[in-house]
This record gives C-alpha cells, sequence and structure tokens, in this order.
C-alpha cells in the first residue's frame, strides 16, 4: 500500500462519509437562518463558524458534499456508459469507418471549450443540478473513449485474443468478455481522475449560478456567496474553498495510488 | 508530405463544418425568443414581428445557417441583437484584454513550469522531486476562482497592492493595464503552471531513459551537460504541444476568473451573450475558439509530421 493510496483512500472517505452522515444527520438546520448569529468564526458551537445568514457551515458543506460527490458521480458514469462501448467498439474495428468517426468525433468534443459549453448548456435548459451533470458528462465521453480504445488495441494483437478469435467468438462477445476486464484497471483510475475534474467543474459552475440552485447548499455557491463578505470573515471563503482542494487533492491522490497498485509495472519504475 | 497535408486539410475543413452545425443547432435550440426578450414583456405582437424581420429572425434555419458560416469566411461575424455593433468589432475589443491575459498568463506558467520541471527530473526520487511534484497535486486540487478570491483578499484589500477587479484600458498606459491584469494572470497561471510541470517532468524522465542519452553520457558529457544539450531539446515537443492547447484554452478558459475580476475580456462577452441571448455572438465567439483548438491541433500535427516523417503514414 503505498502513501498516495492511504492519504487518497483517507481524504475521499472522509467526504463520502460525511455526505452520507448529512442525510441522516447535521450539526445544525442548513435552513434555518439565524441573522443575529452571522459571519461567526469558528467555535465550539458552530465548529467551521456561520455564513451570512448565520448558517451552520460545517453542515453546509456536508448537504454540499452531497451535491458535489452527486454531480461528479452521475458525469462519470454518462462518460463511461458511453465512451468505454465507443471505445470498445471503436478497436473491434480499428481502421474501419466505424473507428475513423468515432475518433473524429471524439476530437471535435475535445476541442470545444468545455467550460463555455458547459455554461451555454446549463443556460439554455435552465441551471439545475441535472443540466450541471449532462454539461459535465459529455466532456468525459471521448475521455473515456480514447482511453479504452487505445488500451483495448494492444489487446487485440495479444495471443488469447487471438485464441478467443480461432474458437469463434465475435467482436462484440471478445469485448465484453476478454478486453474489457483487461481495461478496467484502467478505467478506475481514470474515473477517479474525472471523479475529481467533475468536482472542480461543479464547483466553477455553481459558483458562476449554474449548478444545483438555492436553496440546495452547494460548495461552489457558498464560495460565490462569501466573495462579498471576504475582507469582513475570511473563514466562509477560506473553509469551503479548502474543502474543495481537500476533496479534489484526495480523488487525485487515490487514481495514482491506485495505478500503482493496479500496474506492478508501472511500481517497478518508479523504484 | 504533400498527401499528407492534402488529407489533414480536408479532415480539418470536416471538422470545422460539423463544429459549425453543432453550434448553430445547440444554440438554435435555446428557448427564449431573441426580439421578445429585447423588447420585454409589454411589447406589442407586431413591434415583435418586425425586429424579427430587422434581425433576420424570420428566415428559414437553413438561409441563417447559410448567411452565418458565409459572413464568417468574409470575416463578418455578424452583429449583435443586444448592442447592433459588428461581432467582429465587439470580439476585437474584448481580444485586447484577453490575448494579453492569455499570454500573460502563459508566460508565468512556463517561467515556473521550465525550471521546476528540469529540476524535478533531474533530482528524480530525490526529496526535491518530491516538494515539485507535491506542490503540483496541490496546484491542480485548486479551483482558480477560490485562488482568485484569495489573491483578492491578500493583495488587493489587505495589503492594497493591486485593485480588486475591473480594468483601466490600455490608452491609460501600459504598466496600469498590465498591473489590472496582474491578479487575474496568476490565479490562471497556477494550475496550468502545474500540469505543464508535470508533463516537463515526465517528458524529461522519458527521455532521460534513452539509448541517445546513455551514448552522451559514455563519450563523456556530464550529466548536467547531457541534460542540457540533448535531453532538454528532446522532451521539449510534448511540452509545446500542451503550451499551444493551454493558449487556445486560456483565451476561453478565463471566463469565471473574468467574472470574478470583472475584466471585459472574451469570457465576459459570451456570459453576458448568453444570459441576454445575444445568439448570434455565441454562435460566432464560440466557432471562433473551436476554429482556434482545431488550429493549433492541426498546426501541430503539421509540426510533428514535418520533425518525424514516421507519422505521416499513420492516421
Amino acid at each position: 500500500m503505498s502513501r498516495n493510496l492511504i492519504l487518497g483512500g483517507l481524504l475521499t472517505s472522509v467526504f463520502i462519509i460525511a455526505a452520507l452522515l448529512s442525510f441522516v444527520w447535521t450539526p445544525d438546520s442548513v435552513e434555518a437562518m439565524n441573522i443575529a448569529n452571522r459571519l461567526k468564526p469558528p467555535s465550539a458551537d458552530n465548529l467551521l463558524g456561520t455564513d451570512h445568514f448565520g448558517r451552520d457551515i460545517l453542515s453546509m458543506l456536508m448537504v454540499g458534499a452531497r451535491t458535489s460527490i452527486a454531480v461528479a458521480l452521475v458525469a462519470v458514469g454518462i462518460g463511461m456508459g458511453l465512451g468505454v462501448p465507443l471505445g470498445l467498439a471503436a478497436a473491434a474495428r480499428r481502421g474501419g469507418m466505424l473507428d475513423e468517426v468515432i475518433m473524429r468525433m471524439n476530437d471535435l468534443i475535445f476541442a470545444f471549450p468545455s467550460l463555455v459549453i458547459a455554461i451555454l448548456i446549463t443556460a439554455v435548459f435552465g441551471p439545475s443540478a441535472t443540466n450541471a451533470i449532462i454539461a459535465i458528462g459529455i466532456f468525459n465521453i471521448p475521455v473515456f473513449a480514447r482511453i479504452t480504445r487505445g488500451a483495448a488495441l494492444s489487446l487485440w494483437k495479444r495471443e488469447f485474443i487471438m485464441a478467443a478469435q480461432v474458437a469463434g467468438k465475435t467482436r462484440a462477445r471478445i469485448s465484453a468478455e476478454h478486453i474489457l476486464p483487461n481495461v478496467a484497471n484502467l478505467l478506475i483510475v481514470q474515473g477517479t481522475i474525472q471523479f475529481s475534474l467533475g468536482i472542480l467543474a461543479e464547483a466553477g459552475l455553481s459558483y458562476v449560478g449554474l449548478g444545483a440552485q438555492p436553496p440546495i447548499p452547494s460548495w461552489g455557491r457558498m464560495l460565490a456567496d462569501a466573495q462579498t463578505m471576504v475582507s469582513l470573515a475570511p473563514h466562509v471563503a477560506l473553509i469551503p474553498g479548502l474543502t474543495i482542494v481537500a476533496m479534489v487533492l484526495g480523488l487525485n491522490l487515490l487514481g495514482d495510488g491506485l495505478r500503482d497498485a493496479l500496474d506492478p509495472r508501472l511500481k517497478v519504475v518508479r523504484a | 508530405m504533400l498527401r499528407y497535408i492534402v488529407k489533414r486539410l480536408i479532415s480539418l475543413a470536416i471538422s470545422l463544418i460539423v463544429a459549425s452545425v453543432v453550434i448553430f443547432v445547440v444554440v438554435e435550440i435555446a428557448p427564449g425568443d431573441p426580439a421578445s426578450f429585447m423588447l420585454g414583456i409589454n411589447a406589442q405582437p407586431d413591434t415583435i414581428a418586425a425586429l424579427r424581420t430587422e434581425l433576420g429572425l424570420d428566415q428559414s434555419k437553413l438561409d441563417r445557417y447559410l448567411s452565418w458560416v458565409g459572413g464568417m469566411l468574409i470575416g463578418d461575424f455578424g452583429t449583435s441583437y443586444t448592442y447592433r455593433t459588428p461581432v467582429a468589432q465587439m470580439i476585437a475589443d474584448r481580444m485586447w484584454v484577453s490575448l494579453p491575459l492569455a499570454i500573460y498568463a502563459l508566460t508565468l506558467s512556463t517561467v515556473i513550469a521550465f525550471p521546476a520541471g528540469i529540476f524535478a527530473a533531474a533530482r528524480r526520487g530525490g526529496p526535491g522531486d518530491l516538494a515539485v511534484t507535491g506542490a503540483t497535486q496541490l496546484g491542480v486540487a485548486i479551483p482558480n476562482f477560490w485562488f482568485a478570491m484569495m489573491l483578492v483578499l491578500i493583495f488587493a484589500l489587505q495589503l492594497r497592492w493591486f485593485s480588486a477587479g475591473g480594468f483601466p484600458g490600455w490608452d491609460k498606459g501600459f504598466w496600469g493595464g498590465m498591473k489590472a491584469l496582474t491578479l487575474p494572470a496568476i490565479a490562471l497561471a497556477l494550475p496550468q503552471a502545474a500540469i505543464l510541470t508535470r508533463v516537463m517532468r515526465s517528458s524529461l524522465l522519458d527521455i532521460l531513459g534513452e539509448d541517445f542519452m546513455r551514448t552522451a553520457r559514455a563519450k563523456g558529457l556530464s550529466a548536467r551537460q547531457a541534460l542540457w544539450r540533448h535531453g532538454l531539446r528532446n522532451a521539449l515537443i510534448p511540452v509545446l504541444t500542451i503550451i499551444g492547447l493551454q493558449f487556445a484554452f486560456l483565451l476561453a478558459g478565463a471566463i469565471i476568473i473574468e467574472q470574478v475580476f470583472f475584466l471585459p475580456g472574451l469570457g465576459r462577452l459570451i456570459f453576458q451573450a448568453i444570459t441576454q441571448r445575444d445568439l448570434i455572438v455565441v454562435e460566432s465567439v464560440v466557432m471562433l475558439l473551436v476554429f482556434a483548438v482545431i488550429m493549433v491541433n492541426f498546426l501541430v500535427d503539421l509540426a510533428y509530421a514535418a520533425v518525424d516523417p514516421r507519422l505521416r503514414t499513420r492516421t
């Protein structure tokens, strides 16, 4: 077990547990406003202080984690769900028309400025968590398609795949039964990285008001609300920001750690 | 080489056509009629109809698509619905902020990333490498708009070295403009520098394992000499690709940073145009950005093929 894996795993689980816990318990209500108690720095009553409506920041962050994780997770699901089959199909028909079309479409999606398109989608269809998921998810598709195809291509040259072909299995069956299990490790690692990018993207979108809408708390909007208070009470901007950094850092470390753990060849190179 | 260029040009043209169709379709299905949006809820139906005619909104979708694309080919990006000024002019005005900002940020990130990447690669596995790699982990995890807020808090509100936002305009003097762009450029450069450092480091490490590097050492060069003379030059190719793509990204990617600092750049132009349903501005600016990315990719491919003949037979 590498240091990356342990540290990343710990950080990530803290956030997932906090998000799950928020369904049954939070230190304080996230809807009850208490103006008299506004912008209080961290104390025994409010461990991470209160925001401009006097709401408990720790509770807001816990419920916000729910939004961030849900948006990023479903966006990764969209990317994998569509990208992996496309990549497998492209590799199975490598060099053919289908491969060419899939890869050109991929290049095209990569050429679009993702943030601008995400803003366009959320502005066109109305700002909501669902539309943020779609906007982020679309840009995950080519990432998974490309990485699946690349890994699958080298597998198709291997003896055990040829043996399966000789045994009369169809390309689709070989893709599902032999290629997919062998690229799974790679997909898990990439999934972790896209997950972390999704958290950042969701924060950015909700910061400009295009993510989850009030009263659902989200990390990005907490920062947007904090912007005008930052000189009065720096903690309202500092704490949600550090939360995002810790979550993204945790996922990246987890991704690196998983890559090292799942691919023994890389470990030798690093040593 | 000529065959390769022709092949790439054809695929470039197809990409641009598909991109323009996609942009047009996405923007056109946007709910909300620009004419009624501009005139407000109390407008008479015939006033709205007259404005629709004036803006060309009553023509068929196909006609409007063709006149939009045809116009762009001769440098006419249409006329903004909201401001009634040529979109090309608006883009040009905003470029005076976005382009210097992108160049500023890219320069900063390159100046940080090159030494940091080389330093880490030369001390692979050592404490110096660990420190740099750790810093890049942190760099990619920090949301740049939050970093921007922290910069404002420290350098604008506390120390009062910079203003918290806005742009005085270049006609008020070069240094005033640069000063206004400094905090945004730093905020944009941080994650870019982290990514670039990683690419620089891993690219150098790949090269250091090559046979010709061993040959260079064998003929008597010191590790340092071999790195500077043979390693760096070969490691630069992937680094330059990333720089090219980062530049295209920075032109549009500043959209949130421009919001934080109230900078009148391209990003803010798109953001406002989207909220005001100024469809023609959205279409044209997005198309321009996509065009920039596709062109950068195209030029990078050509440069690779020119350097490495093996790549010409592929695709």
